[in-house]
């Protein structure tokens, strides 16, 4: 059976060569029980891409089912390339989030670029026009010359894919703390539009269909990036760049118009994208979803390169694929589809009845197993979870509350710290507006694309304070669903649902592990009581880097809400001088991972703020009915660096001025991050409209013409400067950091 | 009016343009796949913006050798309006309809946001709904954005008033702060901010819009003396 080169199956066994592909001892004697015999190189190869975290879940699946998926707006759920939502009039919205972080953390521009590729496969492969780029970055200190050049070269890599493309990347977030020094996290979400009766599905049924390839040809890069990305990085992980894929944007372009085009051609009966672990799992889940098997001729594969093995071919994470399932005879019609582009589909094999997964290379078949081994009975582990001792110390501690002297200069400090500081470096370099849907482009609270020939808009954003996660991360979960709901409500939307993009440590450890299990608690009761199911999500585990050191437990949320009308459409900054500037929800002192307390202590400490999902809900349906009645200005959700922060960026975009008078402990009222609060600003007309709409609403004072944000406390003046000079110093941050030479 | 909108492999723009004629202008445009393309029945020819063939080799250069490059030349020989915007004027530098070249931004990066534009001859059929030194608000969205030309080429295009549109703060390095040219008949503009991104104030100004109304004014005027 193998060929005369490849190593057999005894000395795979002998000398554990499963290991180097990642499967365990335990793994290794499971395939072996389930074959009836050893399993030979490729097949062996087959198992450890299909079994691996990245692709089966297998650490994370009994975490992943306490999420809430349902709802009536579901059309898809989890297991799909991506979940799908009814928006009304007959479309649905199409979206979800990948991780690419460890091909990131070794080659960044390649990393990133790919990262967006791939999620834009997941989303046109459900026969989805996508409309709309995401993204959510984690760098480490950008006083570290490594961190600042991954910094730069991810975004220059996001932007060169998709800017090429032609979707344009919207919004997103990106933060900066030294946990991720070493392990950056690039997570890509795409935003799909698609009308009900074009949703494509990933199935090999109709026994004796044709499988057809599509797209780029297949190399030798890529191979065992699933597995790749699912062990830490280590020292000799710069070796792996070449499990880096290369992306050819203009290929995807071409595959996407392709794509959607022969999704309406009726001999099409199944799509799905190539993506981890490549034809290997695209597939044998087609056919494992179908309840059939498939026959591949590894000769009729596209290669790019020479003399490839069977097992290459089958790991390869080559870009820019398609498989495609077609009725049998008219495989002739699909390619004519894609001649048009220049694009080859080529008949690489057939469905088949005997649930059996079979390849064949130089006439001889080169491995045969069983099509659900792969894709369905990959082992599910149950890891055990510890309380870690930094929790325990932390509840017990002592509230934190910082003494601050100056408020002006800390207002300032904190405008500059690169979290909070403006990203416009960044989302710069990304066309924000090609498609000319884009409403709200990256700097608000969330995107908004109008939704062309309705009424409808979309908000969509991505968050995530991880701080909170690690501090406490059942709150913090709790937190993170919650400030994305904020977000989509501020611009004027109904959030819809959520795609998670779970970002941790080795599940191995306890202390990890018990971090994950809490954090997905947390994120499910947020899901359920603010009505936003989980329609995918993607997990990336092993995010440790040298030494062990794991990043801060970074479950983002991906989430799209629908703005029913475009008059709703709000955003964060105020518009004219003498509206009144409100702060809705009270101000508790809170400073446990806050901007405040890293930037003055350097680490994060304490209890996370709290949080009462109820009182979440009632506020943000409150606010979002305001919004709909048409008697609120302006709304922005206070986040990292509290009112002070929040009031400042509400003021820069139309350089307007505020004179505001704050109550109680003004280290609390300024900077505290206490949640489910909003700033709003209301014309003096709406006064008492939104006074009786909203209950806990406090009158701060007002908008300015004269340019000067002025905060005063008991008569005394807090802060006066002018807004334009904060506005400079949060502007010129992140270029500054960049073009420092320390 | 009828519109042209060429589509190559890797435009990306096309639909953009498309909808600023039937949406925007209210007139009738078709998108041409470059392979597929008549153009003779067309009045007018927009060039769109995006990455033909990737930008692979040069921007604009693949396109520029293909087959629908003999029909758009001889549309700008018989004087119809060919607009190119971004990837589209870069095509029309390769095909040498206009002079000179495009070099990658000053910064080499990629930039999008909003330009201030003051449109410098308000007397061509691309610009009649704007008035001299007027400045308009208009995105750019490009990376090689760099408008090259020497002296010379410079001075004939000062001396034949072809320069269409300056930027007012010049975000990418162009000489003489160029965003926009005209060939020396005028009825070939190729310019990198994208005014079919400014039709709607929805999402964002409405600025473009005039241009493409300034066409429809051109191709009605010259239709009356006709008729």
């Amino acid at each position: 059976m193998p060929s005369k080169l490849e190593i057999s199956p005894e000395q795979i066994e002998q000398q554990q060569l499963y290991k180097e592909m990642g499967l365990s001892d335990e793994e290794f004697r499971s395939i072996t029980e389930i074959l009836g015999r050893r399993p030979n190189y490729t097949e062996t190869g087959l198992f450890s891409v299909m079994w691996s975290e990245h692709c089966s879940y297998k650490n994370s699946k009994p975490l992943l089912r306490k999420f809430p998926t349902e709802g009536p707006q579901v059309l898809q759920g989890p297991g799909e390339g991506a979940g799908i939502i009814d928006i009304g009039d007959e479309q649905a919205v199409v979206f979800k989030v990948e991780s690419h972080n460890h091909p990131s953390a070794v080659e960044p521009y390649q990393g990133a670029a790919t990262g967006v590729g791939g999620i834009l496969r997941d989303v046109f492969s459900m026969g989805a026009r996508p409309v709309a780029i995401l993204n959510s970055l984690r760098f480490g200190s950008l006083k570290q010359p490594r961190v600042k050049f991954l910094f730069e070269e991810v975004v220059h890599g996001i932007a060169g894919y998709g800017n090429c493309v032609g979707v344009p990347t919207v919004g997103g977030e990106v933060q900066f703390d030294n946990a991720y020094n070493g392990n950056p996290l690039v997570n890509a979400m795409c935003v799909g539009l698609i009308d009900h009766k074009d949703i494509q599905k990933g199935i090999a049924a109709g026994i004796g269909n044709t499988v057809m390839y599509v797209g780029a040809k297949t190399g030798r890069d890529g191979i065992h990036g699933a597995t790749f990305a699912s062990e830490e990085l280590t020292e000799e992980s710069a070796e792996k760049r070449p499990s880096v894929q290369v992306g050819d944007p203009f290929m995807e372009k071409l595959l996407i118009e392709a794509c959607l085009e022969v999704i309406h051609h009726e001999a099409l009966v199944g799509i799905q994208d190539m993506g981890a672990a490549g034809l290997t799992s695209s597939a044998s889940e087609m056919a494992s979803k179908a309840g059939t098997g498939m026959l591949m001729n590894m000769n009729l594969v596209p290669q790019r390169e020479k003399d490839m093995t069977a097992y290459e071919m089958m790991l390869s994470e080559s870009q820019e694929r398609m498989l495609l399932v077609v009725e049998k005879g008219r495989e002739e019609e699909i390619a004519e589809v894609f001649r048009k582009y220049d694009l080859e589909a080529v008949s690489v094999g057939e469905v088949t009845d005997d649930q059996r997964f079979r390849l064949e290379h130089h006439g001889e078949i080169v491995a045969d197993v069983p099509v659900d081994s792969l894709a369905e009975d990959a082992p599910v582990y149950h890891q055990p979870s510890k309380v870690p001792a930094y929790f325990k110390e932390y509840q017990e501690m002592e509230n934190y509350v910082p003494e601050i002297t100056d408020y002006k200069e800390t207002l300032k400090n904190l405008l500059q710290q690169p979290t909070i500081a403006s990203k416009e470096w960044v989302y710069d370099q990304y066309d924000s507006m090609v498609q000319t849907n884009t409403v709200v482009t990256p700097g608000s609270d969330a995107a908004v694309i109008r939704v062309r020939g309705t009424e409808k808009a979309l908000a969509m954003t991505t968050d995530c304070n991880s701080r909170y996660i690690y501090l406490d991360p059942e709150t913090g979960g709790k937190i993170a669903v919650a400030e994305a709901a904020r977000n989509i409500v501020c611009s004027g939307g109904r959030p819809l649902g959520i795609t998670d993009g779970l970002n941790f440590g080795s599940p191995e450890n306890p202390e990890i592990f018990w971090q994950m299990e809490k954090s997905v608690e947390g994120m499910s009761e947020a899901c359920r009581e603010l009505s936003a199911p989980v329609i995918s999500g993607n997990v990336s585990l092993y995010n440790e880097s040298f030494g062990g050191q794991a990043i801060y437990p970074t479950p983002v949320v991906g989430m799209v809400g629908l703005i029913e009308k475009t008059d709703h459409i709000t955003q964060s900054h105020m518009k004219n001088a003498d509206d009144l500037i409100y702060v809705i929800g009270e101000t508790k002192p809170e400073f446990g991972g806050s901007e405040l307390q890293g930037m003055l202590e350097d680490r994060h400490f304490g209890k996370a703020p709290q949080l009462d999902l109820e009182v979440e809900g009632i506020r943000q349906s409150q606010l979002l009915t305001a919004i709909q009645q048409g008697i609120i200005e302006s709304a922005h959700d206070l986040a990292e660096g509290g009112l002070a922060v929040a009031l400042a960026e509400s003021l820069f975009a139309n350089g307007l001025g505020c004179e505001v008078t704050i109550q109680g402990d003004r280290t609390s009222a300024l900077f505290s991050e206490t949640q489910s609060r909003f700033l709003v600003s209301v014309k003096p007309e709406n006064q008492k409209a939104f006074e009786q709409q909203i209950e806990d609403a406090t009158l701060l004072g007002k908008v300015t013409g004269d340019g000067v944000y002025h905060v005063q406390s008991e008569g005394e003046t807090v802060v006066e400067e002018q807004t334009q000079t904060l506005e400079q110093l949060w502007k010129g941050a992140i270029p500054c950091l960049v073009k420092s030479k320390d | 009016m009828k519109f042209a909108v060429v589509v190559f492999p890797g435009s990306n723009c096309d639909r953009d343009m498309f909808y600023a004629i039937t949406e925007g202008l209210g007139e009738q445009a078709d998108l041409v796949w470059y392979q597929e393309a008549d153009l003779s029945e067309y009045d007018a020819i927009l060039l769109p913006g995006g990455f033909s063939y990737g930008d692979y080799l040069r921007s604009g250069a693949i396109a520029s050798t293909s087959g629908v490059i003999d029909q758009i030349r001889e549309a700008a020989e018989a004087g119809k309006p060919i607009l190119g915007v971004c990837n589209g004027f870069q095509v029309l530098l390769e095909m040498g309809l206009l002079p000179g070249a495009m070099l990658p931004n000053k910064h080499l990066k990629f930039m999008c946001h909003y330009e201030t534009l003051t449109v410098e001859n308000s007397d061509t059929m691309f610009t009649n709904h704007y008035s001299d030194q007027e400045e308009i608000d208009i995105p750019i969205a490009h990376g090689d954005g760099n408008y090259y030309c020497d002296e010379a080429t410079f001075k004939k295009l000062k001396a034949n008033n072809q320069i269409t549109f300056t930027y007012k703060n010049n975000p990418n390095g162009s000489v003489a702060d160029i965003a926009g040219i005209t060939n020396e008949q005028g009825n070939v503009l190729g310019m990198m901010p994208h005014p079919e991104r400014a039709v709607d104030s929805l999402v964002g100004t409405k600025d473009g819009l005039r241009l493409f109304q300034s066409i429809l004014t051109h191709w009605r005027d010259k239709h009356a003396i006709k008729a």
